[in-house]
């Protein structure tokens, strides 16, 4: 049984419609990426696991339905989700972001955060610091090691590399192949630069206009004709 | 080559801690110098200008102004949550105040004081579960006008609960007068200046060290964010509202004894507390506090040095200097510049 499944899922903000039929799964220890244009309903899709939008269809998580309960509800299964923008509370201390990571957590926060430091150890040094006051790749880390701190079963990044150098980047995705490889972690991540995501991811999606166009495994797609033209640029 | 790092200057390297000590004690100070400085104009315009009465005015403004301080915090306290602004926020104190008047026909006034807080703070999350909730997630005109609606319906509550007549309040404090470095001030006016502070210290402390305030601190930053976390935001809320219903309630329970027991008598307040958390900007509870205590000693020592103001134009007066502050600084003395992104 997958961690995830996601079965003819629709989704809407007001009279829009975003998600028009998506089926998808994550099996519990694999780093699945969902690839896609602006628009294609990446994000929403992440929006819809995480009862953030207005769904129809079923979403099964652990066994459990958790479509259209709440975002709490969600996050407290297990469900880590880092949101486009990051979320962080950019007027609270790096630390007291990490806190807010333990709120709702499933293991001891002391534990965690200091498993959390040993991926970003840089944090010890600012911690005191507005969390507003990091530079881009500071704040994508902080808002990962504050997922992290929660000890999700389920890991949800939305676009972590928008805004940010590819050396920030190569790192932040070397790391959840990290956690992925030592905690064996499920990721599920939502990507435009679909060459790295690739590299991490062992299966993809790729949605366009609110469904799933293609899916395979990462060799398939990149040996994928259109998905090469039209995502991976050669 | 390599080039060296510059050492940072110790001097701006200061933590953030240190440097809310400098700037408040510097603010301190900068604020008696100022208050030092307008006295020193007065003795040469007003004949009959005494120092020591002079002091007794800005203690019994710095009175006046906790008062609206309070206030002004329980409507920061919810606007930094939600962005509205709570019209009825004045009627809930005078409605707690009402409260603590028939609970005192039966006890003493501090078990009532604590008895009235304690119901203020149900009665405030109540509200906001019941009344508030249901149109959360509308646009904020929408909740601001039912929130002027809870104020026509408590006003017209109390009237119909205890009838609009004036009554007398007691004040735990006696009503003497005492001396301090030759400044005759009012015992009350001390009293009033020490429940402010005591609250305001435990509301710091409580946002500061918990982690209760910790959570409310980020759902005012970020409501979205903080259920991804899995925080139950509604409740946060309704706590939020709970806190705004203590602070008003002990606003009102010190004003009463000198605004005496009556439907309306937060309405003047609430205005001036609106005005004092506008001037020290909307969102900064250290603004709504500063506001109050400044615009509290400057409509004292308006009314009563500058003739043509008076007892009657203190209110006007106090929205000139309110709209100058927001000509030259429109975010308020405290508050921050709101930056939309796109």
């Amino acid at each position: 049984m997958p961690l995830l499944e996601l079965k003819d899922v629709h989704a809407r903000y007001g009279p829009i419609r975003a998600l028009h039929g998506v089926s998808l799964t994550v099996d519990e220890g694999e780093v699945v990426a969902i690839l896609g244009a602006n628009g294609a309903g990446k994000t929403t899709t992440l929006r819809s696991i995480s009862s953030m939008a207005r769904t129809s269809g079923e979403i099964r998580y652990g066994g459990k339905r958790i479509a259209r309960r709440s975002p709490e509800y969600v996050a407290r299964q297990g469900v880590a989700h880092v949101p486009e923008g990051r979320g962080l509370f950019p007027e609270l201390t790096v630390w007291e972001n990490l806190r807010m990571g333990g709120v709702a957590g499933r293991g001891a926060f002391e534990t965690e955060v200091k498993r959390v430091m040993g991926y970003f150890p840089w944090i010890e040094r600012r911690r005191d610091q507005p969390a507003a006051t990091l530079s881009g790749g500071e704040q994508q880390m902080l808002a990962l090691g504050r997922a992290l701190v929660s000890r999700p079963r389920l890991l949800m990044l939305d676009e972590p590399s928008l805004g940010l150098a590819p050396t920030i980047v190569r790192e932040l995705f070397a790391t959840v192949k990290r956690l992925n490889e030592e905690e064996s972690l499920t990721v599920l991540v939502v990507e435009q630069n679909a060459t790295i995501a690739l590299e991490v991811a062992s299966r993809a999606y790729v949605l366009e206009v609110g469904k799933v166009a293609v899916e395979g495994t990462s060799d398939e797609l990149r040996r994928h004709e259109g998905v090469r033209k039209s995502y991976l640029g050669y | 080559m390599a080039i060296p790092a510059r050492p940072a200057l110790p001097a701006l390297d200061v933590s953030p801690a240190v440097r809310t000590l400098i700037l408040g004690l510097g603010g301190f100070l900068g604020s008696i110098a100022a208050l030092v400085l307008i006295g020193l104009v007065l003795t040469q315009t007003e004949e009959a200008f005494t120092w020591s009465g002079y002091w007794q005015q800005v203690v019994s403004g710095l009175a006046q102004g906790a008062i609206f301080a309070s206030l002004a915090l329980a409507l920061v306290l919810i606007y930094r949550a939600t962005d509205i602004l709570n019209f009825a926020q004045g009627e809930m104190a005078t409605f707690t105040t009402y409260i603590a008047w028939s609970l005192m026909n039966h006890m003493s006034y501090w078990p009532a004081f604590a008895l009235t807080l304690v119901l203020a703070f149900i009665g405030g999350a109540a509200i906001e579960r019941t009344i508030i909730r249901p149109v959360e997630h509308r646009p904020e005109i929408v909740v601001v006008i039912v929130t002027i609606g809870l104020l026509i319906a408590l006003n017209g509550l109390v009237a119909w609960i205890w009838n609009p007549e004036v009554k007398a309040f007691d004040s735990p404090f006696p009503n003497r007068t005492t001396e301090i470095g030759g400044v005759v001030v009012a015992i009350q006016d001390l009293g009033v200046l020490g429940v402010t502070l005591v609250t305001v210290i435990l509301l710091w402390a409580f946002f500061r060290f918990t982690a209760l305030g910790l959570v409310m601190r980020a759902v005012a930053n970020s409501q979205d964010a903080s259920r991804l976390l899995g925080v139950r935001v509604g409740w946060m809320l309704a706590l939020g509202w709970g806190l705004a219903a203590v602070l008003g309630a002990i606003a009102g329970m010190m004003a009463a004894p000198s605004v005496f027991l009556d439907p309306n008598m937060m309405l003047i307040i609430l205005i001036y507390s609106f005005a004092a958390a506008v001037l020290g900007g909307i969102d900064s509870p250290v603004g709504a506090i500063v506001g109050g205590l400044v615009l509290g000693v400057l409509i004292n020592l308006l009314g009563t040095y500058v003739d043509f103001i008076g007892g009657d134009l203190r209110l006007p007066a106090a929205l000139v200097v309110l709209l100058i502050v927001l000509l030259i600084r429109p975010q308020g003395l405290f508050g921050h510049k709101v930056v939309r992104r796109v």
